[in-house]
């Protein structure tokens, strides 16, 4: 756990940090943070209620517990990491914890939309790559250079071309994954939908 | 001729603009709210000096935390209390309407907005809440959103997204009895995987489809997340106009007949091209029981636990992490497995059908001694229908405790939770690892009927062993 966290902001396009495997298919967002944590009116404690339940189950080995992964902050999953609930507490918390960008085998959608919604980029490799970097990883530290308009991912033995959507990176990259400004350009056009939807007309009395 | 499936027609009716980024910015026509989600997001939009902008687009109720069994206030528990009033205070201060414990509209949002007639064809519905899927049985476009997208609708009534691929899944036939939609769509997910939905929208479709109620479509589409999919939907037919008319917030008299032509153009065309399709004969769906630690890893009654090696090699390991946590062994029978609590209730099962179905099981039979059960109706309206029919007195005469309504034991955010590795029969919607309110707490997912069986057996039960006597 950091002592300091500060939110993303603004243009993002490059990520540097050490990486964390986090070795499962399938892990769920109650496993990222349990309903209990969620009894909450703020995001701000969420970092060190990370994977909980999972982190006193494995009583100090879990990756997120380990010394050497103390100062991580770029965390490597295998497949549909981020399933079940549209939690954003779930990326929050990885987030206040510490981690800055994922990268996986791939991501449940509502998981993955969340992450750009805070400024934590998703990016996706082919399962040989993600097993190649977890192992590699296991051992020896990893120190990875993110270079989000390029997709690439250097280290100091490996580069390796990440995935990402197009529309995600152009979001990081020109600062629109913090969408409200951008959405509210529109005010005119919004407006207008409103007054033509053809629902709205029939639901005069709605409410 | 249109080849629009009824979601490209809804998507493109909402469409505000392409985003520079190459997202669309979609209008949500209906923004459902409740206590978990939403608090931050009015946090930020104070942070950002901004005000909630149709006030009258957003409706919410309380379900996550409101306790089942005393829910007078303060509640005993500080920090659910908290939540309430945050909930009470920016529906308040933003002039949104807030069904609250006692209005007889309370319960679980997505139970409260179909029985108001809130939820409509052709509408796009967001709510801070992965089952938001749910409202897609009526031919809306629903779909879970995370906090700051929260956020996003109550300022600008739109957010970002990419559109979705529809994949089609036809079923054919019928379900034979004893058999309800909660197997047909468990079938489902187990057939495709928990992530064959990603990047789609489901269209559940054919006669199978086409015979269910609205409830049990509901059921169907609320689990198209746990397929990966966050939007399932339905054509709208005679069966869904039926279910909203006279419903509190339907449209009334000349509105009425305008709204029914324009529902009526919705639907998908009929030479629709879609990005996958999916045939399943619904006529094959055993009563089905999840196993494991996702909703994707459930068989037949009558099946035995699958072995390793039967699985494909990508379902390999999370099954040989399920058979560890869930103490089960390959090849083992679910069947007769022993059952420590039963859950009725949830967004998938706790609407009054649902309690129908299990009353008629659990009717002049008993508990079992070794089994705690308990039903949470879905909403304060469930909860008076079943009174009126008194199906609460069966339930309470068998041996059931009848709660009032909420989320309750689905996620266990109340006092309703399994303690050390107790099994669950419950019919809710997800059985990861913890989710029912214990670290080693054990989910078998089935449907209301079979919750019932398992609650007078003691253990895992076929109820068609009940019904067709």
């Amino acid at each position: 756990m950091k002592s300091e966290f500060t939110s993303p902001i603004g243009k993002i396009s490059q990520i540097n940090g050490e990486c964390i495997s986090l070795i499962g298919n399938d892990i769920d967002t109650d496993r990222i943070i349990p309903a209990r944590f969620l009894k909450c009116i703020n995001f701000e404690s969420l970092g060190e209620s990370v994977f909980e339940d999972d982190r006193k189950t494995l009583k100090g080995r879990h990756p997120f517990d380990l010394e050497e992964n103390k100062n991580a902050s770029i965390l490597i999953v295998n497949s549909n990491f981020g399933c079940g609930s549209s939690r954003e507490h779930a990326p929050q918390a990885l987030m206040r914890w510490g981690i800055k960008a994922i990268i996986g085998e791939s991501f449940a959608d509502i998981f993955y939309s969340n992450c750009i919604a805070i400024g934590i980029p998703c990016f996706t490799l082919p399962k040989e790559s993600v097993q190649h970097i977890q192992k590699y990883n296991n051992n020896k530290r990893l120190f990875l250079n993110i270079d989000l308009k390029n997709s690439l991912a250097k280290s100091k033995d490996a580069n390796f071309h990440l995935e990402i959507k197009d529309s995600s990176k152009k979001m990081f990259l020109s600062g629109e994954w913090d969408a409200t400004s951008t959405l509210l350009e529109n005010e005119n056009l919004i407006e207008k939908k409103y007054n033509n939807l053809p629902y709205l007309k029939f639901n005069t009395h709605f409410l | 001729m249109s080849q629009d499936t009824l979601f490209d027609k809804v998507w493109d009716l909402h469409k505000v603009s392409n985003l520079p980024g190459g997202s669309d910015q979609i209008f949500i026509g209906l923004h459902l709210i409740h206590e978990v989600t939403s608090p931050q997001a009015f946090g930020a939009l104070k942070d950002k000096n901004l005000k909630v902008k149709f006030p009258n687009r957003t409706v919410a109720t309380v379900d996550h935390i409101v306790p089942t069994d005393n829910q007078s206030r303060p509640f005993k528990d500080n920090l659910a209390e908290q939540m309430i009033e945050t909930l009470e205070n920016n529906c308040l201060q933003n002039k949104i309407k807030f069904f609250n414990i006692g209005s007889g509209n309370q319960g679980i949002v997505h139970v409260v907005a179909p029985e108001l007639g809130l939820t409509q064809p052709g509408m796009t519905i967001a709510c801070g809440d992965s089952h938001t899927s749910t409202h897609g049985a009526f031919g809306a476009i629903a779909f879970g959103i995370g906090t700051s997208q929260v956020r996003d609708v109550l300022a600008t009534q739109t957010i970002a997204m990419n559109k979705l691929k529809v994949r089609q899944i036809w079923c054919d036939n019928k379900l034979s009895n004893g058999v309800y939609a909660k197997d047909l769509v468990l079938h489902i997910i187990n057939e495709l995987g928990v992530k064959a939905g990603v990047g789609f929208a489901y269209e559940f479709a054919g006669p199978a489809i086409d015979e269910l109620s609205m409830e049990e479509r509901m059921t169907i589409c609320n689990m198209s997340i746990e397929g990966g999919a966050r939007c399932g939907y339905i054509n709208p037919d005679e069966n869904t106009f039926n279910y909203i008319k006279n419903k509190l917030c339907a449209p009334k008299y000349e509105h009425w007949d305008k709204a029914l032509l324009w529902w009526k153009s919705l639907k998908s065309d009929e030479n629709s091209i879609y990005d996958d399709v999916f045939k399943l004969d619904a006529s094959k769906v055993e009563p089905t029981v999840t196993w494991g630690i996702t909703p994707g890893q459930s068989i037949g009654i009558n099946q035995q636990i699958p072995l390793l090696d039967d699985l494909p090699p990508s379902d390999q390991f999370v099954a040989e992490e399920a058979y560890e946590y869930m103490g089960f062994k390959p090849g083992q029978s679910i069947k007769d497995i022993p059952i420590d609590v039963c859950f009725i209730g949830s967004c998938t099962n706790g609407r009054i059908s649902d309690l129908r179905v299990a009353a008629k099981v659990i009717k002049d039979k008993k508990v079992s001694k070794k089994v705690k059960a308990f039903v949470v109706p879905g909403s304060e309206k469930v909860a008076s229908e079943a009174k009126k029919e008194g199906i609460d007195k069966i339930f309470k005469d068998s041996g059931f405790q009848w709660r009032e309504p909420g989320c309750s034991m689905c996620l266990a955010m109340n006092s309703d939770k399994l303690t050390g590795n107790q099994i669950s029969a419950s019919s809710s919607n997800r059985n990861f690892k913890g989710r029912q309110g214990s670290p080693s707490g054990r989910t078998l997912l089935m449907s209301p009927a079979m919750v019932a069986a398992a609650a007078i057996n003691g253990k895992v039960s076929d109820v068609r062993e009940f019904i067709n006597k």
